[in-house]
């Protein structure tokens, strides 16, 4: 075997930051044989996450965390890592890089030296002690300031991040500005002195319109002295008062350089053979601070090194800006100028303060402060140019105001900073959910895999998605979901199938559907048996164990592994051999805590597993039956007192609660299902924000549904009004049985009735034979159904498997 | 060489489910798959306690039932990006009576 070994070409990178940690991203991905690289960088490590270093200052992360490339990234790219050998010089005309240790050899150059930070002319600025606010070294000598004095200079937005940072660590800060509010590039004065409040409610001292005149000290650096006379003391002072383009380099090299070092539209310098990048930079005029644009250029740089077409056109950002705990925004201009106007929205006890800048009822400038929300939609006219005067009225409440005026939701998404968080169950931000999507993870299950996003109460999953869509630069339409990684088929084309098909159980849906895993997982099964059992009532057996726990064991689980039990309370009314029946249930097995719950009944919390058939069986004994407070299915039907003792009652709200109740228990359904009935529109059984509502009047009975109090909340909507109970009674009954044949499993009505409109749902209940048949099929699945699940529990042959199989404890005592 | 003790019948459990066994360490959680096999771990998931003796067994995997954890029975390792582990022990099945290590007992009679 032989090989003809071409020498790959040589490119020297001189910087290892952001941007050029990008590029090299983008290189070996579409190229990893194209370039030889060798990585100067003066820090002596790698590329990191240069924004999270107030995360990491302020401890809330540590810099193992925000690492982008680790030793194993260049190892595995062949890359030759020059860690703590800065660059001494560039020999343009032999293509040779020098550092103090020899020279490296190019074919292709690329400068990314970044910027350096700009340091105050003044009396002992070089003493021990004074630092910027640049790289890792500067973090760790802030982090030791607890208990100690510290002064920043420099009220932008870098130096409110270390005031912050040091505060958070202990420290005693004075933040020195030298205008008249802070950071007066991105905020004008009323949201300065907004953010200076919030500063100085954390302890932080500010004092604006500060010159300094000198650091004073012997040895290291012990005050500061202001111009007027004040003196601060400082254990450290950190200078941040602003950065330039680090172009040295490139000016000893007699590259083209003004305020950054010149590029073209390929990021290619005055020498064709030299490229940059990054904050050194100029391109057309404009030099770069915010990241987005650097990691257009890396993009851009990517192709032109493989000698593809490509140009850089930077697109206006707004700078959503984050000072630890404080919300604010700002973008475009809004100095005071002639032809100006403003919109102002103030809310002092709030401490929000908006203000739109206009110019020819376009907006120009946006600066919020507290309320943030609407950032991205005022940034979305601005950067269209929208004519605003239609709606110059409601303009600054925001996009709710403007009648069908949606936001573009990517538009939101793609504001939200690298740390915003997406997923709140699992601590995900949306940078995690970047970097795995650019590590490959293509699919929602992937991101799910590799960062728990969206992976537990999944209420994030629209955001996760729309990220994954910025990421990937292409606009998901969102692909039909699979029911579970196990299949490929959507629920609906399961219900369907599952009916056309004839298949009547669990193995036979997964066999003939062709499920990707074998026996399934806790996503498809309890979906599928709630199918088998909505479509083949009579023939399917339901299946226990594809059950969650709390339906298996008809109680529900709490996180010590009791279980809670709540007995049946028709409409919430009780007598007092029940209320005797449940006080000598809970003495008898020692239930720790009773508990009224929001359904009119009563929990008995903390039982042992092995007990609850024994307290089944005494409850059942005093006639009482299981609540199904644990259930996918009918929980409890909410009543007032109505006309039967109300001085207000309209209708017997009670007895229709009752009745409807023992009509519909026992039911299982695509999620829980809870009912409300109220006597009169003062609606004290707060029937209008439950899956079905009835609010009862002089005339009759007015149904609303798919109301919700829960993660989400909504009012109910009107689905019909009944003139007599049995007509209330009917339509309820079709309506519950729509659901249970439409719905997708833990769809509650209020998603199911979003999917398929309120109105088709209204067509099918007034059709009387449509009606008729939806409550002739609620019957017949009934009959299997209508029954108390705890009496056939609680059998002596069913009891003994409530009890653990064995006991090691007692034979080791034997 | 281990030693086993018998627990029970395998007609005890039902298929895709499991039954406990109370041990001086702690509950242990045994599991009869879908086709016949048995295994047994400790009953308590790394995560928040929750007891995995009332999770969905699925494959030879079970899901805890407080936040979806998902075990595998093989290893007690947790699948995905969540990490942690659980004990796993031996067990065999001979004339359809489950058989677990024995040291579940000598190790309460030490205690």
């Amino acid at each position: 075997m032989s090989a003809i070994l071409i020498p790959k070409k040589k490119l020297v990178v001189i910087g290892a930051g952001m941007a050029s940690g990008r590029l090299l991203e983008q290189l070996f991905e579409a190229a990893p044989d194209a370039w030889d690289v060798t990585l100067f960088n003066t820090e002596p490590r790698g590329n990191y996450n240069r924004l999270m270093l107030s995360p990491v200052l302020s401890g809330e992360k540590t810099y193992q965390q925000i690492v982008t490339h680790d030793e194993a990234w260049y190892g595995a790219h062949g890359v030759d890592c020059r860690f703590g050998e800065p660059v001494v010089r560039i020999d343009r005309e032999r293509r040779i890089v020098h550092s103090n240790s020899g020279g490296v050899p190019y074919d292709a150059l690329v400068i990314a030296t970044g910027s350096a930070p700009f340091i105050i002319p003044v009396p002992g600025k070089t003493l021990p002690g004074v630092v910027t606010y640049r790289d890792l070294e500067d973090t760790q000598a802030m982090m030791d300031t607890g208990g100690k004095d510290a002064v920043v200079i420099g009220g932008g937005l870098l130096g409110l991040e270390a005031a912050a940072g040091m505060a958070a660590r202990g420290a005693r800060v004075t933040v020195i500005h030298l205008m008249g509010h802070l950071m007066e590039r991105q905020l004008d004065p009323a949201a300065g002195y907004l953010l200076q409040k919030d500063l100085e409610k954390r302890g932080i001292t500010v004092h604006c319109k500060g010159a300094t005149k000198a650091i004073l000290g012997t040895d290291r650096a012990e005050a500061v002295l202001l111009e007027d006379g004040t003196v601060y003391p400082a254990d450290l002072v950190c200078m941040a008062v602003g950065i330039r383009p680090e172009t040295r380099l490139a000016t000893d090299a007699h590259l083209e350089v003004e305020r950054g070092i010149v590029v073209d539209d390929a990021l290619r310098t005055s020498d064709p053979h030299i490229f940059a990048l990054g904050e050194c930079v100029e391109h057309r005029g404009q030099v770069f601070g915010l990241v987005a644009p650097l990691y257009d250029q890396a993009k851009v740089l990517a192709k032109t090194l493989l000698d593809q077409q490509a140009v850089f056109a930077p697109v206006q950002t707004a700078t959503k800006l984050k000072v630890t705990g404080c919300d604010l925004y700002s973008a475009g201009d809004f100095a005071d100028a002639p032809g100006r106007e403003d919109i102002v929205f103030r809310d002092p006890g709030r401490g929000i303060y908006k203000r739109l800048v206009l110019e020819d009822n376009r907006i120009i400038g946006v600066v919020m402060y507290g309320d943030t929300a609407d950032g991205a939609w005022f940034y979305g006219l601005m950067k269209d140019g929208t004519d605003i005067g239609p709606m110059r009225d409601t303009l600054i409440f925001g996009p709710a105001f403007q009648g069908g005026a949606a936001p573009d939701p990517m538009a939101a998404v793609a504001a939200l900073p690298p740390e915003a968080e997406i997923c709140g169950c699992n601590g995900v931000c949306k940078g995690t959910i970047v970097n795995a999507v650019q590590g490959g993870a293509a699919t929602l299950d992937a991101v799910r895999a590799c960062t728990k996003a969206s992976a537990s109460c999944g209420t994030c999953t629209g955001l996760v998605q729309q990220v994954m869509a910025l990421t990937l630069g292409i606009t998901v339409a969102e692909a039909p979901a699979g029911l579970c990684k196990c299949t490929d088929h959507t629920h609906e084309d399961v219900r369907r199938l599952i009916r056309s098909m004839g298949l009547k159980s669990i193995p036979a849906v997964m066999q003939d559907l062709g499920w990707k895993t074998v026996g399934g997982c806790h996503s498809c099964r309890p979906a599928l048996n709630y199918y088998l059992l909505a479509e083949w009532p009579l023939e399917y057996q339901d299946d226990r164990q594809s059950r969650f726990v709390n339906e298996r064991n008809h109680a529900n689980i709490q996180k010590d592994g009791t279980y809670s039990v709540v007995p049946r309370m028709w409409g919430g009314v009780t007598t007092p051999a029940e209320l005797r029946a449940i006080a000598d249930a809970a003495e008898k097995y020692n239930v720790p805590m009773v508990k009224v719950t929001g359904g009119q009944r009563i929990d008995l919390l903390g039982v042992k597993k092995e007990d609850l058939p024994h307290m089944w069986a005494d409850l059942n004994d005093a006639g009482l039956v299981s609540g199904h407070a644990y259930s996918k299915g009918l929980r409890t039907v909410k009543t007032c007192v109505g006309s039967q003792f109300c001085r207000f009652g309209t209708q017997d709200s009670t007895g229709l609660g009752i009745r409807l109740e023992k009509l519909l228990w026992g039911s299982w359904t695509p999620h829980k299902v809870k009912l409300g009935v109220s006597g009169c529109p003062r609606n004290c059984a707060e029937a209008t924000c439950k899956d079905v509502g009835v609010v009862c009047v002089d005339s009759g009975y007015q149904i609303s549904v798919a109301g919700a109090a829960g993660m989400e909340l909504k009012e109910t909507e009107a689905l019909a009004t009944a003139a007599t109970e049995d007509e209330t009674v009917a339509i309820i009954t079709a309506f519950v049985q729509l659901y249970r044949e439409g719905a997708r499993y833990l769809h509650r009505p209020y998603k199911w009735v979003a999917r398929v409109g309120l109105d088709w749902v209204k067509d099918q209940i007034a059709d009387p034979a449509t009606r008729a048949a939806l409550i002739e099929r609620f019957e017949i699945s009934q009959s299997v159904y209508r029954r108390d699940p705890w009496a056939d529990l609680s059998t002596p042959s069913e009891t003994p498997k409530w009890a653990p199989l064995a006991d090691l404890t007692l034979e080791a005592a034997e | 060489m281990t030693i086993f003790v018998d627990i029970g019948s395998l007609d005890d459990i039902p298929r895709q489910g499991a039954r406990v066994v109370r041990t001086a360490q702690g509950c242990v959680a045994v599991f009869r798959t879908a086709d016949d096999q048995v295994f047994a771990l400790e009953d308590r998931c790394p995560h928040k306690g929750g007891p995995l003796s009332e999770g969905i067994v699925h494959g030879t995997s079970v899901t805890c039932p407080l936040h979806n954890w998902v075990f595998d029975m093989n290893s007690g390792a947790a699948q995905g990006a969540d990490e942690g582990q659980v004990r796993t022990y031996a067990t065999k099945v001979q004339q359809g009576r489950i058989l677990i290590d024995a040291t579940l007992i000598r190790a309460s009679r030490a205690a």
